[in-house]
């Protein structure tokens, strides 16, 4: 019963990168480096130890200060990067808005790209189909359709990849930054369709440096450290934590 | 194992998708488009006639078996070879900024590029119909239908499986030794000097080289891809040692991809 209200569990979460002192990519450095035993790494540690759960409908800001891991954290829960250690479980459909139009390729035309694109986001070809009309309309891209995508301007793009990958009704949506796509119209466009999600009750993973726009969507909020997991609770409690450590610093 | 499975059929549009585009901007701006992958393998096939027939004056031990023929068909199998295990090595840094952004089954990448190119080798055995048609209907050959033809399936699964075991292998060590594209262009000229595919393996008498021949599983499915062809009869020997070759580094090579698989990322 439990398990079917967690839509996200991160359990002792954390990833270890090696920083190398020099980038060792030959097959001679890597022997001669192998054999003067100098293969050392500087380990580092971009998250250690995250646990949280996010439950069923909450949405929940990520707060924190340039490098405490924010992104990393994302990458994690969207299945880019593999955790280091601890484990995480998505109970639901994902949406990840991370980087919108990953995957395009530019010598395809934006209808071609809208299948390569649907296909690279794990949707079938019925669906992509179905679905293809409204994704053109909500792009208003219908004159540049045909168009090899390289010709895009980069709002055309990121329009196109914000139309693709908020077609599916995710039950997960991550959000990294806020939507700085195209014009003030079309993001008002975008921010009516993202609004459109909330009320249907669905979980949200948010990353932003306004303490504003985090009020203003959230209801509950997690405060990253370098690396760490300093505070969780109600959003409008760590907002003042994360300003009052602002003031601090 | 289930999950496997289950991802597998959820990307498996994805996988259509990436051969499709591979195959479309593989042609794309250039006036005769696919025809080239016909074009291609005829051209070649004789230039390799005038320099090893003419010019050489190499007829073979068995005159009934045109050399284009017998050209046509190492080549074919050999740059499909060639092709796919090099589109699998570069795949992984080829779509390095897919990798960082997005989730997809890793593997897509080196297996949509080997896909691709035996989609194209399958187009391109037209040509090796057309040429038999033509010499038979010149009357130089006699095209053998047999049974044995169906069996022709075998080495070209056997090549297949091989590209996709050395092609994990190569993708994988690319990542972390861009050595590799080097090493393996001058590996891909040994497989194919020892591959008999302009020469006939009957000719050699040096007991070594006939070793490192047989010990070349490419060699091994060109012939009897040869055998099946020209109704020889299956060298099944032969046969089962490439077979097993193949088994060997397909399961090296899913071995080595799915533990190195999730350092691609910090590495490319």
């Amino acid at each position: 019963m439990a398990g079917k209200q967690i839509a996200v569990n991160v359990d002792q979460v954390g990833m270890k990168f090696n920083l190398g002192t020099q980038k060792v990519d030959n097959m001679k450095e890597y022997m001669i480096k192998l054999i003067k035993k100098e293969l050392m790494y500087q380990e580092f540690w971009a998250l250690k130890d995250i646990s949280f759960q996010v439950n069923r409908g909450d949405r929940i800001g990520i707060l924190g200060l340039n490098g405490a891991g924010k992104s990393t954290l994302l990458k994690i829960i969207a299945g880019v990067l593999k955790a280091s250690e601890g484990n995480i479980q998505v109970n639901g459909k994902i949406a990840p808005l991370l980087e919108l139009g990953a995957g395009f390729d530019p010598q395809y035309t934006g209808a071609e790209n809208i299948y390569l694109y649907g296909a690279v986001l794990g949707y079938s070809k019925e669906f992509i189909n179905e679905k293809y009309k409204s994704i053109v309309k909500f792009s208003e891209l219908e004159k540049f359709i045909n168009v090899p995508i390289k010709n895009y301007s980069s709002g055309m793009r990121a329009r196109l990849g914000f139309s693709i990958a908020t077609v599916v009704e995710p039950e997960i949506l991550i959000l990294d930054e806020v939507l700085s796509v195209g014009d003030a119209k079309f993001r008002r466009k975008c921010e009516r369709r993202i609004k459109g999600m909330f009320d249907k009750g669905i979980t949200v993973l948010f990353v932003s440096h306004s303490t504003e726009q985090v009020l203003n969507i959230c209801n509950k909020a997690i405060l990253l450290e370098s690396g760490k997991l300093i505070a969780q609770g109600e959003a409008q409690k760590i907002v003042d934590l994360y300003e009052r450590k602002l003031e601090e610093n | 194992m289930n999950q496997l499975v289950r991802n597998f059929k959820k990307y498996r549009y994805l996988l259509g998708e990436l051969v499709r585009k591979n195959i479309k901007l593989r042609y794309r701006r250039s006036y005769l488009g696919i025809l080239w992958t016909l074009i291609e393998p005829l051209l070649t096939m004789i230039v390799l006639t005038i320099v090893f027939e003419e010019m050489l004056g190499r007829t073979g031990n068995d005159p009934n078996i045109p050399f284009p023929v017998y050209v046509l068909t190492g080549r074919l199998l050999y740059s499909a070879f060639s092709g796919s295990t090099n589109a699998a090595m570069r795949s992984i840094r080829s779509n390095s900024g897919m990798i960082k952004k997005v989730y997809v089954p890793k593997y897509m990448y080196p297996l949509s590029g080997i896909i691709s190119n035996f989609v194209i080798f399958l187009i391109s055995l037209i040509v090796l119909v057309a040429v038999i048609f033509f010499f038979v209907f010149m009357g130089s050959y006699k095209a053998p239908v047999t049974w044995e033809l169906l069996l022709i399936l075998l080495p070209l699964l056997n090549l297949f499986l091989l590209s996709v075991g050395v092609g994990l292998i190569l993708s994988t060590l690319c990542v972390f030794f861009r050595d590799i594209e080097y090493l393996w262009s001058v590996i891909l000229m040994l497989v194919m000097y020892c591959s008999a595919i302009f020469y006939y393996a009957s000719e050699i008498d040096n007991k070594t080289t006939l070793m490192l021949l047989k010990a070349n599983p490419v060699f091994g499915v060109i012939d009897n891809f040869r055998r099946c062809l020209f109704g020889q009869g299956v060298d099944y020997k032969l046969m089962l040692f490439s077979f097993g070759i193949s088994f060997v580094v397909l399961l090296i090579g899913l071995l080595i991809f799915y533990r190195k698989q999730d350092d691609f990322i910090l590495n490319i």
